[in-house]
Order: structure tokens, then sequence, then C-alpha cells
């Protein structure tokens, strides 16, 4: 597929993920994005963005095949909103686009950065609780907005339950049960 | 050499267009046109495996991809298998949307593989088969009196308020205060929390409106959820063990003997095992309000060893289930029987102990132990170009993520094998355009994706007439008019 086709597929794919995400937020309650001295709801993230004066600040996503993916973004966007609108190539992430009914945007912190970030939900943990290579400084992408002071944080895209490394009477113990 | 076609398409200088056959009529006359660098893939299911699979060909190279589901209907478990109350957790479906509109994704309903087309027939016109076609079948317990009725597996019940065709004459008879769900994982809380939930919480979701007229009429006020081992081997994640503590008007009636010795093994826990334990342990305490109508609680330690009849043998009136104690800690704890018995009067029986994968075509290998097509990483024993993905490779349990990375996994076995020239890519193959042709021989017609969003667009339409996200039709036939009109 050519380049240009590819984009506008996970152009669309993003704007149906963002639709879906301003249609749910409207029907779930989800933490707010704290973003300097206001606080602003993920539903209306996106509309009033443009009415507020935003900061661009850069994060690096380590991948998993150990490339590094530097992005700018605005402050006041989840990680899953940078992931989504920069058509970042990390395979499988936020599958339920942002509605805290998967782990797949687990992302793992620096731990002097994960201790800035606000407080965690007992809805995340719940379903952090089930995303695999679980660490100390882990959290979901679609749970934390960017601020200023985490301009330059290094996110680890952690590995995935996978069948070549993992035999089946193994994972059978740590994977989570039907949904 | 190019498509010489009327119709406006991009043609591409170094590689030939191939649009949908559906769009391009003068397409399906011309034949053997793909070029040595387009493989064809079939993939066998339009459930999360096969749109999952699909996803991750289509992103690399130029595989062209077509998806066969014996329904009109695509999504398999994500539209029969999510409660209805889960609606998040059916956004995939958006995802899945993009794949099956990708310009070399086309989707095949209404073809019964096995039946309407064979295995070996799918594999003459592709390059390599991927089977994602998951467990349409279910583990049985295995007693007397299974066969009462009063007695659902949980994979039935599921399918009748979620509207599954074959379900929807299943006519549960819900006038019994009590139920027993037997099985703790994530479907049997499901089916709990739909039996006890208020209808104010269901009544604007996608649950069919005869499942919801049932449940409004219910008599049933009290759910045992019923599991071999103990608290600390219970198979349910803590979303939805929360979602049925905070249930309302409904209390939990758990049995404290069950959890002696919990509280002192919590602090060598990892952390999900220890919440969730720590949230049941709270439930026991607690209690809930005493003015609840409703209550929900389960029993460990017991297995089912017979289903009762009442005295004209009619029907179930109850379950006889015998004591264990647990051999071993943690995740690989056994259930030994002690001897002890213990009946349980109910009216409604639930068997939520899995589900399971069938043989659908006798040249496929097939493992009746495990219930998998035997494989090796995704690649079918024995059998090249055939490959698998989804619970039909490593069994009915996991989310739909653990089903996204298995499917990905598959994908990229499939796709070094490709460039490892394991599949001869330079024999043309005809792919859809050949097997399209065939059903027609055989009186088989298949639905588009485009055709699916006619009965999509039908569904919400019925819905939102209702309040509800949408009415699902139940009827195939009713489904396959509105697709064809």
């Amino acid at each position: 597929m050519s380049a240009c086709a590819l984009r506008v597929f996970l152009q669309r794919a993003a704007v149906t993920r963002k639709a879906a995400q301003q249609t749910f937020s409207q029907t779930r309650a989800f933490p707010q994005c704290v973003t300097g001295s206001y606080t602003h709801s993920k539903g209306i993230n996106t509309l009033t963005n443009s009415l507020r004066a935003e900061e661009k600040v850069t994060v690096h996503f380590l991948n998993r095949d150990g490339k590094r993916i530097s992005v700018k973004a605005l402050t006041g966007e989840s990680l899953l909103d940078i992931v989504v609108n920069n058509d970042l190539d990390i395979d499988g992430f936020g599958a339920c686009e942002g509605t805290l009914a998967c782990s797949t945007c687990h992302l793992i912190f620096e731990e002097a950065v994960y201790k800035k970030l606000g407080p965690i939900s007992d809805e995340e943990m719940d379903m952090l609780d089930l995303a695999y290579g679980l660490t100390d400084t882990s959290r979901l992408g679609c749970q934390v907005c960017l601020r200023k002071d985490l301009d330059g944080m290094i996110l680890r895209v952690p590995d995935v339950i996978s069948d070549a490394r993992v035999d089946s009477e193994k994972e059978s113990s740590t994977a989570p049960p039907k949904v | 050499p190019g498509l010489h076609c009327k119709r406006p398409w991009n043609i591409l200088r170094e590689r030939t267009f191939f649009p949908p056959a559906e769009l391009c009529p003068a397409y399906s006359r011309v034949r053997g046109l793909s070029s040595s660098s387009s493989p064809r893939v079939c993939i066998v299911g339009g459930g999360p495996a096969g749109f999952y699979t699909a996803q991750q060909l289509l992103k690399v190279g130029n595989a062209a991809v077509d998806i066969y589901e014996r329904l009109p209907v695509p999504f398999g478990l994500v539209r029969f298998g999510v409660a209805p109350d889960h609606p998040e957790v059916k956004n995939v479906i958006n995802t899945f949307t993009q794949t099956a509109q990708h310009e070399r994704c086309s989707f095949h309903g209404n073809v019964n593989v096995g039946k309407d087309v064979t295995i070996d027939e799918l594999r003459q016109a592709y390059h390599a088969v991927v089977l994602s076609y998951g467990a349409e079948g279910n583990r049985s317990m295995g007693i007397p009196g299974e066969d009462l009725p009063g007695v659902f597996s949980a994979k039935d019940f599921v399918g009748w308020y979620n509207g599954l065709p074959s379900n929807k004459e299943l006519h549960p008879d819900l006038s019994f205060e009590t139920a027993v769900i037997l099985g703790q994982g994530n479907v049997a809380l499901d089916v709990a929390r739909i039996l006890l939930a208020p209808v104010e919480m269901l009544k604007e979701t996608d649950i069919t409106q005869n499942a919801l007229e049932a449940l409004a009429g219910s008599k049933v006020r009290r759910v045992l959820i019923v599991g071999r081992r103990g608290p600390l081997q219970i198979a349910c994640t803590i979303k939805e063990l929360r979602e049925m503590v905070n249930l309302p008007n409904t209390r939990a009636d758990m049995l404290p003997a069950d959890f002696e010795g919990i509280a002192e093994a919590l602090k060598d826990l990892p952390r999900p095992r220890k919440r969730l334990t720590e949230l049941m342990m709270k439930a026991v305490k607690e209690g809930g309000d005493d003015k609840a109508e409703k209550c929900c609680g389960f029993r460990f330690f017991r297995s089912p060893v017979e289903v009762l009849a009442g005295a004209d043998g009619k029907r179930a009136t109850g379950i006889r289930l015998a004591l264990n104690k647990l051999e071993g800690s943690g995740e690989s704890a056994r259930a030994e029987v002690t001897g002890q018995l213990e009946d349980v009067d109910c009216g409604l029986i639930i068997s939520s102990i899995g589900y399971k994968s069938i043989p659908i075509d006798p040249a496929v290998p097939f493992d009746p132990r495990r219930a998998i097509v035997p494989n090796e990483m995704g690649r079918v024993q024995d059998t090249a170009g055939l490959y698998c993905s989804g619970w039909v490779k490593r069994g009915p349990t996991g989310v739909i993520a653990t089903t996204m990375n298995d499917s990905f996994d598959t994908a990229h076995v499939l796709i070094q094998d490709m460039e490892a020239g394991k599949l001869d890519l330079s024999v043309n193959k005809p792919g859809a355009q050949a097997i399209t042709a065939l059903l027609q021989t055989r009186g088989v017609r298949t639905v588009l994706f485009s055709q699916w969003e006619k009965i999509n667009a039908e569904e919400e339409k019925r819905g939102k007439s209702q309040g509800k996200a949408r009415e699902k039709l139940l009827d195939v036939d009713e489904m396959l008019k509105i697709a064809w009109s």
C-alpha cells in the first residue's frame, strides 16, 4: 500500500476512534485531564483546545523493536491521543479507544516522572492489573495527560504476550480470563 | 499489463489495482490477473481473531485478504459475547470496520466453511488459509440431569440475551427465586449481573427486546456463583467483581467459612490477585444493604454432581454439589473430593465452565483432548499453507486483547513464511472470485460488508425508536432479505 494511502487509512481510523471516544465520554465519567490551573473533561478536550493557550512538549516513545519515536504534542492531550494523532506505529495500541475497557495502552514511565503523575483511579488500576509485564511505574496511556513538566519524558512500550515466547500451560496461569 | 475497466479506478504504474469484485462487474470475468507480488490470503471466521489477523496482514506487504463468516453479520463474540452493558468493549468494531473497508480486504458473510465450501477448495484458491473460527461449542458438566429443562450453558444464555440467531428460541424460565451458576469466570459474572441488574440499567443497551421483557418479568432474586476451588483461584477479574459489589438493590451473600485463612495469604499475593481478594473480603465483611431485595454470592469448594428433578421428573428443581478441599496453593491448587454433599434448591442452572472449539472439516488436524487445531506458533501441524489464530489455536480463554496479540503473532509467522519462500507465491491464485463463483453453483450467495452495513443501519434505526443502542435482528432470513434488498 502506498504511504499516502496508508496515512489516509490510519487517519480515517483515528477520526473514527476520536468520534467514538467523544461519544462514549458523554456516557461515562472519565478522570479529568489536569492542565495548568484548569481541568476539562476528555469529551470536550478537542473542542476547547483551540480556545486555550496549549504548549508543545516533546515526548519520546521507546517502541518494542527498540526504536525511539519522538513527537511534539500539546499539553492536555492524553498519551493515547498522541499515539493516535501521530499515527505512531505501535501494534494494537488503544483497542478500546480510551474507555478503560482494555489494557493495550499500557506504558512504562521513568520512576521520577511516574511520581509526578496525577492520582490513579480504581477503574484505571482494575484494567492496569490485567496488563502483561506490569511494573511499579506502569500507567494506562489513555488516563495520563500531557503537562509542561513532563517535557522530554521517555515512555517505554511494554512487550505483549507472544505465543513464541510463552508456552500455553504457563500462560493460562497468568493470562486474564475471558471478557 | 493492467486491468482495463470502464470504471475510473486508479491504475498504478507498477502494480495492478484490484477493486473489490462487487463494485466492478467486468472484473469477475477476467481471469488470473494476480501478479506474483500479490499474495492472496483467506481467513475463516469474522470475529476478533479473523479481523486482527487480517489487519496485520494488510499492514505489511501487498497481500489481499478475504474474510469468510458463517453468519450474515460480522464480529463474532464482540457482537454475541460481550455483555450489553459493556458497550466500550465493543469499540473494537470501529477498527474492524476500517479493516473490512480496506481496498485489499473483502468480507463474505453467509458462508459456512466446511459445508458450503471445503478447506481444500479454499487452499486451492488462496496462497494461505487462516482458521480463526473460534469456539462455538461448550464444555459439558458431564453429570446426570444436565439435559433437564431449566439447565443452560452460559454460551446459550449469553447468546440469548445478545441476539445470536440460534439461541432466539431459548425461552429460559425466569420464574424461580434462585439461580445457580457453575463457574466463576467473567462470563459467569456477566450472566449473574444481567440476571440481577435493574431493568433501567439495561433498557438503553443493545440487549434483545425479548430478553429485556423476560428479565423485566423475572422472579429471580438470588444468584449463587459456584466454583470448584477457593477464593484465591477465582477466575473472574476485578472490574466485573466491582460491578457485582456495586449493583443496586443487591447485597452480597457470601460464606465467611469459605474465606478462612485468606487474610493471612494476602500479603504474599501479586497486586492484581491481592486487590481482587481484598474486594471479595470487603464484600464478606460488609455484607451490604439488608433492605436489598436481591442477593448474589459466591460458593467455593463445590463441584456439581447431579441436577435434581422435581417429583414429576420433568424439570430441574435443584442441584447437588460435592464439597471439596484444596490440595496445593495458588493458581495450580487442585480440588479434591471430601465425600460431603450439599443440595441447593434452584430453578435455573447455568453452566459456565468454558467454551469449546469443534472440528469443521475432516481435512484439518484436530486435537479432541485440548479441542484446538494442533499448531506450532500458528502454523497448523503437517499442513503447509494452513494457519490458525484466536481461540481455535490456543483454547477459549483470554480477553479481546489476548486474541489480538495472538492474531498478530500468526500474521507475523505467515508473513515470515511468505518472505522465506515457504508459500509458492509465483503461482496465480484466483481468490474470492473463484470461491464466490463456486458458491453460486451451490446456491450460496454471500453478504458483502456494504450489505452488512444495511443490516447495521436497520438495527440502529429500530433501536432508536425504542431508545436503545440497536435492536438486533434475530432471524438469519430477515438479515439476508435486508442485506440483499
